[in-house]
């Protein structure tokens, strides 16, 4: 087996100081944020309470890092070893994208010096979805980042530590099984709450199945998006032949969905809203033809022999995923009262600027420590 | 290993099978009105459009006037706000000639905190920030322990909280029924400066009761009505107005706390048509099939970790 290796190389690029800009802007907007109040930097209002850093940030962005997630069913619950070389980059995603979340987060709650009480149980209400939301968001971020310490451990030689750590690590692998089952589904049980102001289109008990479905689908997605993208880019073998097996497993996983999806639109009586021509009945077609589209790219072997083919299918189904979140949470969510939302400038370039963190991140961390296996 | 294997997928089944039993058993978690509860009956047909309410309400609550358009003379804002958390709106139709008609008339109708029986915003509040009296039901805001997360704003149904946009430290504003005023023995501000006894205020049973009375009255006929509370001994004379027959309040969400009588269908007068079961509360015994106590997560994590252990055992 061949070992993962750091890939080398600069890591402050044209990609990366590109990056930098945008994060440096983004911070001048946060100062603002954090001056003069939310609404000095974005259009919330109070019909749309919750926007883009939400929806985008949060609810889309934790499960484009379901990657770590999806891959650990796959090895230890489903006993497919052979896929344990894709689990340490994923797990690393995973890790960004969860604890940027958590930043996030921390932008968007106004009262955000008191985010402590929501470990306080006093003040944590154990109805409230969004307590467990937090509360398993914030341990999986903790999880996450002890599952990729081995690697920083190896990085740094400290292999006494890493020893000790491995023999734990069972506990840590369960966790980060557990605790993204659970909040993964709850954003779906969330939107519950938003009652009538959500349309029927999305508006279900069965949220909480259809989030957690997705989830998973988009935590293969990422993973084969990422792998095929750095194969191609820095002319790592990559991994094609265990990529086509994972999209094989993929599409049931994606046809089961779409038949809950449609049979629950369709047994509620609500399939004629889909039909009405207006910017809701239109995202919804654009949402389903988004996860239909690699069902049929990835059905046959030869398609998924093919890296173009599995990558263009993983952004379909990423893309699927997300264009579903933001219906539940934006598109869909209909407050009436003539209130309207659209993400305002600034909004939109902290939200860019967290995603340039990201990638600025992964780039070192690609660069310098043992994430892939190389030829 | 492999039994043990399939034993787990069983419990992940059986988790699965708990997920989907909400939609199946609608258990019965419907939340009863509390005896001593205290609320509000908005008369929409006695209401004048005066808004001394919405003035009192700001005096009670210093809450600063707030201007709308260009004028800049007096407050009037065109709807609740974080500065506003109570108002007259008015529904309107072609000439404007008859009070309380759907066709060619105008009807007026107060907006304010519903003060529900089984409150979404508490349920979803995470903090604890939003709570209802266990005694008389008022609901009220601690900004103590808030976070500003806003998920009461996206529960509410009657879209009441209301979020400070523009301050750097903001809060969440609502009519909290003047809880600092019942405190101290008296009664919120609204009903005690109402001059026609449109909004009045009472024990909710005894509300309850005088809707139903005024439901049974004689369109033109005149009657005596309770002005400011239940409780205050002095009455207005007034005609009764044709009243639809409908209390809302009474089911809608679970039921509320200010309850509407009206002559134009309450749709018309921008309250949302709601089913009898709060859509948090779906989400409530969603939350409680699946983690009451832990027991499940806890289960499912002893299982994932046999589970993990042998896995990485095999490996070696
Ligand atoms: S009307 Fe809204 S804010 Fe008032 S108690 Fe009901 S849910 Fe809470
Ligand atoms: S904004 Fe405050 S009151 Fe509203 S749900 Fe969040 S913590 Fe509770
Ligand atoms: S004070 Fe009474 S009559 Fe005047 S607007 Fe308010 S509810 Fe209507």
């Amino acid at each position: 087996m061949r070992a993962a290796r750091p890939l080398g190389g600069r890591v402050v690029s044209r990609t990366f100081l590109a990056a930098l800009v945008i994060v440096l802007v983004a911070l001048y907007f946060l100062a603002k944020r954090f001056m003069f109040g939310l609404g000095a930097v974005t259009n919330l209002n109070d019909g749309y309470p919750w926007g883009l850093w939400i929806a985008y940030d949060v609810v889309t962005g934790t499960a484009i890092g379901c990657g770590g997630y999806s891959m650990a069913l796959l090895v230890y619950v489903f006993n497919k070893g052979r896929y344990h070389p894709l689990v340490r980059p994923a797990v690393m995603t995973s890790m960004f994208g969860y604890t940027l979340a958590g930043v996030a987060v921390f932008f968007d709650i106004g009262r955000y010096w008191h985010i402590y009480n929501l470990f306080l149980p006093w003040y944590a209400n154990p109805d409230s979805v969004l307590l467990e939301v937090a509360l398993c968001i914030a341990l999986y971020s903790l999880v996450l980042w002890i599952e990729f310490a081995p690697t920083f451990l190896a990085h740094w030689h400290a292999s006494r530590w890493r020893t000790r750590l491995d023999r734990a690590m069972f506990v840590f692998i369960a966790l980060g099984i557990l605790l993204p089952t659970m909040h993964q589904s709850s954003l779906g049980t969330m939107m519950i709450a938003a009652g009538q102001k959500l349309s029927p289109l999305w508006q279900t008990a069965w949220l909480p199945l259809l989030f957690l479905m997705t989830a998973v689908i988009m935590g293969y997605a990422a993973v084969v998006f990422e792998s095929t993208l750095l194969a191609n880019r820095y002319g790592l073998p990559g991994e094609n032949r265990i990529l086509g097996k994972l999209s094989g497993g993929v599409v049931w996983l994606v046809a089961g969905y779409l038949v809950v999806r449609f049979a629950d639109v369709i047994l509620r009586g609500q399939l004629g809203l889909a039909f009405k021509g207006d910017l809701a009945a239109n995202m919804f077609w654009i949402e389903n033809a988004l996860f239909l589209l690699p069902l049929v790219m990835l059905a046959g072997k030869s398609g998924r022999g093919r890296p173009r083919v599995l990558f263009l299918a993983a952004a379909s189904l990423l893309l699927a995923g997300g264009v579903y979140r933001f219906d539940c949470y934006l598109i869909g969510f209909n407050p009436g009262n003539g209130w309207h939302y659209f993400p305002a400038v600034p909004e939109i370039v902290i939200t860019l600027g967290l995603i340039s963190v990201e990638l600025m991140a992964y780039l070192w961390f690609v660069k310098r420590l043992p994430v892939y296996r190389e030829a | 290993m492999q039994i043990k294997r399939r034993d787990f997928l069983k419990t992940v089944a059986g988790g699965a099978a708990l997920a989907a039993a909400p939609s199946i058993t609608m258990a019965s978690d419907a939340v009863r009105r509390l005896p001593g509860a205290v609320g509000i009956l908005y008369d929409s047909t006695l209401c004048i459009g005066c808004q001394v309410c919405t003035v009192a309400c700001k005096e009670a609550n210093n809450m600063p006037p707030e201007f709308s358009g260009n004028q800049r003379r007096w407050d009037n804002p065109v709807d609740l706000s974080a500065r506003t958390l109570s108002i007259i709106k008015e529904y309107e139709s072609g000439n404007r000639h008859h009070k309380d008609h759907a066709q060619d008339g105008y009807a007026f109708v107060k907006r304010q905190c519903m003060h529900c029986v089984d409150p979404p915003c508490t349920t979803a509040c995470p903090a604890s920030a939003l709570t209802k009296d266990p005694q008389n039901g008022m609901v009220t805001y601690n900004k103590d322990a808030c976070i500003g997360c806003r998920y009461c704003e996206v529960a509410c149904p009657f879209e009441i909280p209301k979020f400070q946009w523009d301050r750097p430290f903001p809060q969440i504003v609502k009519c909290q029924l003047c809880a600092h005023l019942l405190a101290k023995g008296r009664i919120p501000a609204c009903c005690h400066q109402c001059p026609t006894g449109a909004s009045l205020f009472g024990p909710v049973a005894g509300l309850l009761a005088e809707a139903r009375r005024r439901q049974q009255m004689t369109a033109g006929k005149t009657y005596d009505f309770p002005l400011s509370s239940l409780a205050s001994g002095k009455t207005r004379t007034h005609r009764a107005g044709k009243y639809i027959p409908h209390i809302y309040g009474e089911h809608e969400n679970g039921g509320t706390q200010v309850l509407y009588l009206a002559g134009v269908s309450f749709d018309k007068l921008g309250l949302p048509d709601l089913p009898e079961r709060p859509y948090t509360a779906l989400a409530r015994s969603i939350q409680h099939t699946l983690y009451r106590g832990l027991v499940a997560p806890i289960v499912v994590f002893g299982g994932l970790m046999v589970l993990v252990a042998r896995r990485t055992k095999d490996k070696e």
